[in-house]
């Protein structure tokens, strides 16, 4: 098994800071000056959102085979749900779960929506689509390579359920970026 | 031959000079490295009234955690009571080196078990010297 965060305190710490920093500025690209170094096929920046985010408390699904699952479960000592359904954090290495299953919480209590953490290939800031939404002055433009080709679609009927909806966090590499669910996606341009 | 709870109970009770000094016994140490700690944090202790009433919360407990991994091979844990951190790496290191060679633990513990089980006698000794059988206070009257 491999150790996880170098310095469980300011290691954990920073990676939250840089959560807190991206869903603050979403679509923001933000790397990571210390990232754990996880079993494959975890990406470092995945595993350190995880490990900063996840504890005892807050029920875990992920796609991830069976060494992976272990690390998660000894580093972050979250409970592995079989159904992504129930889950408060998720984190999708491979194919993204569809947003409709996953916890939107309710009206009176938006907060119990579900965060994905979803590994993509690759972040490119200044390309693609056009991102709006509170956290961007006028527009901010992100290409990520690596998600379903519905996700447009998919990510406006997240945003029509406002304030129920599920949030976002986008790890290629050692690099993050988060949408929350009050982003806007534009395509092309 | 030990079994890895017999082992387990041991290597949290011992002092620190016995965790070092088996440690030393066991030597040559296989390369390991720090997978979580050591680090100290605090347990809640549940108590019984009685040993068998409903449980309560008694207190909270300072407690060291650590767990290391040999090269390529087991992965030791250890929780011990208290702040010592060096011992509770110890306590780890034994416990992964045991899971790979079960048949080292029963000699190399074999002290602590007799100094443990030694202290447990002599309270329970104790305790039953004090003991009030009410059955035989009403034959009495």
């Amino acid at each position: 098994m491999r150790p996880g965060f170098a310095d469980p305190v300011l290691d954990a710490q920073a990676a939250f800071r840089a959560v807190m920093e991206a869903m603050a500025r979403p679509g923001r690209v933000l790397r990571l000056a210390a990232p754990p170094a996880p079993p494959p096929p975890l990406a470092p920046a995945a595993a350190a959102a995880l490990l900063a985010l996840a504890d005892a408390e807050t029920p875990l699904w992920t796609d991830a085979p069976e060494e992976a699952r272990g690390w998660i479960a000894f580093h972050s000592g979250a409970p592995l749900l079989a159904a992504p359904g129930e889950a408060e954090f998720l984190l999708a290495t491979a194919a993204m779960p569809p947003l409709g299953l996953l916890r939107a919480g309710s009206d009176e209590a938006p907060q119990e929506g579900a965060t994905l953490i979803l590994q993509v290939e690759a972040l490119r800031p200044g390309a693609g689509w056009r991102l709006s939404g509170p956290g961007i002055a006028e527009e901010h433009r992100l290409a990520v390579c690596g998600l379903p080709a519905d996700f447009p679609a998919q990510w406006a009927a997240n945003a029509a359920r406002f304030p129920r909806g599920v949030d976002l966090v986008l790890a290629a590499g050692d690099a993050l970026a988060a949408f929350p669910r009050t982003l806007r996606i534009e395509e092309g341009g | 031959m030990l079994s890895r709870p017999e082992w387990i109970a041991a290597l949290a009770r011992a002092s620190a000079e016995e965790l070092a000094t088996a440690l030393a016994a066991a030597a040559p140490i296989p390369p390991h490295r720090r997978l979580r700690g050591p680090e100290v944090g605090l347990t809640m202790l549940r108590g019984r009234a009685g040993g068998d009433g409903a449980p309560f919360n008694l207190g909270e407990a300072t407690l060291t955690r650590c767990s290391v991994a040999l090269e390529g091979g087991p992965v030791g844990h250890a929780w011990r009571l208290g702040r010592d951190c060096a011992a509770a790496e110890a306590a780890a290191l034994l416990d992964a080196l045991f899971q790979a060679a079960p048949e080292r633990a029963g000699p190399l513990l074999a002290p602590i078990r007799a100094r443990l089980a030694a202290e447990a006698e002599r309270t329970a000794r104790r305790a039953a010297a004090t003991e009030v059988r009410f059955a035989t206070l009403a034959a009495m009257r």
